[in-house]
């Protein structure tokens, strides 16, 4: 499978910045990393439309913006919905010489594409529409103030999993939202984190490049939810893949190919040990939580081979 | 103005065919009874090539009404149709459509809602959404559910208003029934709509932020400002009623007269019903009774100034609404007459009745009698009936 790659290093990537200083995100704000670097990948004028969310909130604070693009927030399930509304009326205005060309971007937070927009994003994948699609996920509803979403990973700490005596922070794992959108067999998908930004980059532009739905999962780590100190980001991103619990990989046309494989991976330990919502897992009645997480981590790690090696036979 | 073209058209039949002359650049579609003939129309214009709009199937209403606030920011002109249910999910998105300024047309097959289910005609539906900020029109036959389609857009896109128009027609009644319909020439409404040309919308050349975040310092304003897009609705509605008699020969206003001159009873209905009212009150004149009917094609925003001169020297008015606001004082068309009346000098008798709730029939001689009932308490030196009921099982 020949991938194409547009950025090797950063000065390859633009200097004009289009999601602009100024927005009110977090200092360490993994969220706004992710944004910033996709406005850098695009190959020509893009439309974004943004679901409600830390992002869309803390960057659009009425009379300022921090975009310099055409953007678009209308609710916080419906992302989808709306930039298909977009994509097939701006292909019929382009072609009549009604309307500028561009491409098309939607982006929704974790609560906004796992919970709550998963019907809407799943309608537009079916329909085939061209655009791309970024779930920024940082693992649960942080503009709210921290709740549980089906994004939020087995074990953690949220404002409504609470780690108390009887129940230890969140029970359940992960949703597998990469793998739902596999089923929709779009033709780009991936998973991406802004720990490992030259990957995400590139990712972007294949996306864009894609003639079709396309969809890009990145993890983007919160300090505040997340509860680690805000120089940690891009380290706390890194670790992530690391240590597997985040694996890195496209599915291009059904074919999977994963872009991080080292040779021995670090233990989940290192990644939860840095984060305050994992903090009572540490205790000696949670300490199975962190084997079961590393049971899990690995079983999806080993399951992720071999679709890898079954799909290039696909 | 040419000759027009008589065809046979069920209601739902006539709005499609409104909207395939409109220029429409992008469709949302969801079935849902009893509007699914109007998409299915559609589908069949489009995929025969007679009309060149975008078609998206969406997954839900509530998909339906977000795709086309994006097809209308992207600077389409753009068209969806609900009823019922449909309307109540759409309902959050709505709102947004309106704050966000979107004059996106809406076709609503008025229908019941659940629970228990039942998909035949009452106005539930729209009154549920009466408050969303959107210009809400009525038709009362297969003709006017085509003309206020085609009127809509032309409402909508004014530069002065730019407002999101619902264009109701009763579920079934109307929707399903096949009417003698005068289509006007595809090019004359064409000229009348040319292709829509946003000032507002997603341009990289000037990149706009659409649906910012707006706190206690500037959302009154805007909420404000959409208060006065609707009462230059009132301003300029006329002005665009003269506009389409000019295209059409038939001309609109925001209320239907029926023998109102002398009458010192009315009726006041909405869709369908202003039919069966008419004959309402021509019987009760036969018996002696000076009975009038007064409907509505405009009911929001709502033309008070007019609504208060016609009933300023009546002696009853029957107010009927076909939806129920549960634990109020009677309908919501009850409640905006009631209001209006307040300040005119003489106010009539004022009463509520609802009727026809999940498509029951209502009859001529039900609405005598509940003009009769208007009377007695009027010569009981009542000033009001509220909440009572038509043709309901079980006492009224």
């Amino acid at each position: 499978m020949e991938v194409k790659t547009y950025f090797r290093r950063a000065t390859d990537l633009p200097r004009e910045e289009l999601f602009g200083p100024g927005h009110r995100l977090c200092a360490g704000c993994g969220p706004a990393i992710a944004v910033r670097l996709a406005l850098k990948a695009i190959r020509k004028p893009v439309i974004v439309v943004n679901a409600t969310s830390c992002v869309e909130v803390a960057s659009t604070p009425y009379p300022y913006t921090a975009w310099a693009v055409p953007w678009v927030h209308v609710l916080f399930e419906n992302t989808a919905a709306v930039a298909s509304g977009i994509v097939e009326t701006l292909d019929k205005l382009v072609k009549e010489g009604r309307a500028e060309d561009a491409d098309v971007i939607a982006i929704g937070g974790d609560g906004g594409t796992f919970d709550i927009g998963l019907q809407a994003l799943s309608g537009a994948l079916e329909r085939g529409h061209k655009f791309l699609y970024i779930c920024l996920d940082n693992e649960a509803y942080m503009n709210t103030g921290i709740q549980r979403s089906g994004a939020t990973p087995r074990g953690a700490e949220t404002t409504t999993s609470f780690a108390g005596k009887v129940i230890p922070g969140k029970l359940e794992y992960k949703k597998d939202l990469a793998s739902i959108v596999v089923a929709h067999a779009v033709p780009y998908v991936a998973t991406a984190s802004i720990g490992y930004w030259l990957d995400y980059v590139n990712k972007v532009r294949r996306a864009l490049e894609t003639d079709g739905p396309s969809f890009i999962h990145v993890l983007t780590p919160c300090q505040t939810g997340w509860r680690f100190d805000a120089s940690k980001t891009v380290e706390i991103g890194k670790l992530a893949v690391e240590t597997k619990i985040f694996p890195l990989y496209e599915v291009i046309n059904g074919v999977y190919r994963i872009n991080v494989k080292p040779k021995s991976f670090k233990p989940i330990e290192e990644y939860l040990k840095l984060q305050g919502r994992f903090k009572h897992l540490f205790e000696p009645q949670n300490r199975h939580i962190i084997d079961e997480i590393q049971q899990q981590v690995d079983a999806r790690w080993k399951r992720l081979l071999v679709l890898e090696e079954v799909s290039q036979r696909w | 103005m040419t000759t027009a073209k008589v065809i046979g058209l069920r209601g739902d039949d006539a709005v499609a065919y409104a909207v395939k002359q409109c220029n429409v650049d992008c469709i949302a579609a969801y079935p849902i009874t009893p509007q699914t003939i109007i998409v299915e129309t559609l589908s069949k214009f489009v995929s025969n090539g007679e009309m060149n709009a975008k078609y998206i199937n969406v997954e839900s209403e509530h998909s339906a009404m977000s795709a086309t606030i994006g097809a209308c920011l992207a600077g389409g002109r753009v068209f969806t149709a609900t009823a019922s249910q449909g309307l109540a999910l759409m309902h959050e998105v709505l709102y947004a459509a309106s704050g966000l300024r979107c004059p996106i047309v809406l076709a609503v097959a008025n229908r019941a809602l659940s629970a228990p289910i039942n998909i035949h005609c009452d106005h539930s539906d729209v009154m549920g959404s009466r408050d969303s900020g959107w210009v809400i029109l009525f038709a009362e036959n297969c003709q006017e559910a085509y003309d206020l389609t085609i009127l809509a857009f032309k409402l909508a896109e004014d530069e002065d208003i730019l407002l999101p128009v619902m264009v109701n027609l009763d579920g079934f009644i109307l929707s399903h029934s096949l009417e003698r319909v005068e289509v006007i020439p595809d090019e004359e409404v064409k000229r009348w709509l040319p292709p829509r040309q946003a000032k507002y919308k997603v341009d990289p050349k000037n990149p706009i932020t659409f649906g910012v975040f707006s706190l206690f310092d500037s959302y009154f304003e805007i909420k404000r400002g959409q208060e006065e897009a609707m009462r230059m609705v009132l301003k300029k509605i006329p002005e665009i009623y003269d506009k389409f008699y000019e295209l059409s020969g038939r001309q609109y206003s925001n209320l239907v007269k029926y023998k109102m001159d002398d009458a010192e009873h009315v009726i006041v209905v909405l869709g369908s019903t202003a039919g069966t009212a008419r004959h309402a009150a021509d019987r009760l004149r036969e018996g002696g009774i000076k009975a009038g009917v007064l409907s509505l094609h405009l009911f929001r925003p709502f033309p008070t100034k007019e609504v208060q001169k016609s009933l300023s020297n009546t002696k009853t008015v029957t107010v009927m609404d076909r939806a129920i606001s549960f634990g109020a004082q009677g309908g919501p068309l009850f409640e905006d007459i009631a209001t209006a009346l307040y300040d005119t000098p003489n106010r009539p008798l004022i009463a509520s009745y609802i009727y026809g709730l999940g498509g029951r029939d209502i009859t001529s001689r039900q609405i005598r009698e509940a003009v009769r009932k208007s009377i007695q308490a009027q010569e009981e030196g009542k000033k009001i009936i509220r909440m009572g009921f038509i043709g309901v099982k079980g006492g009224e």
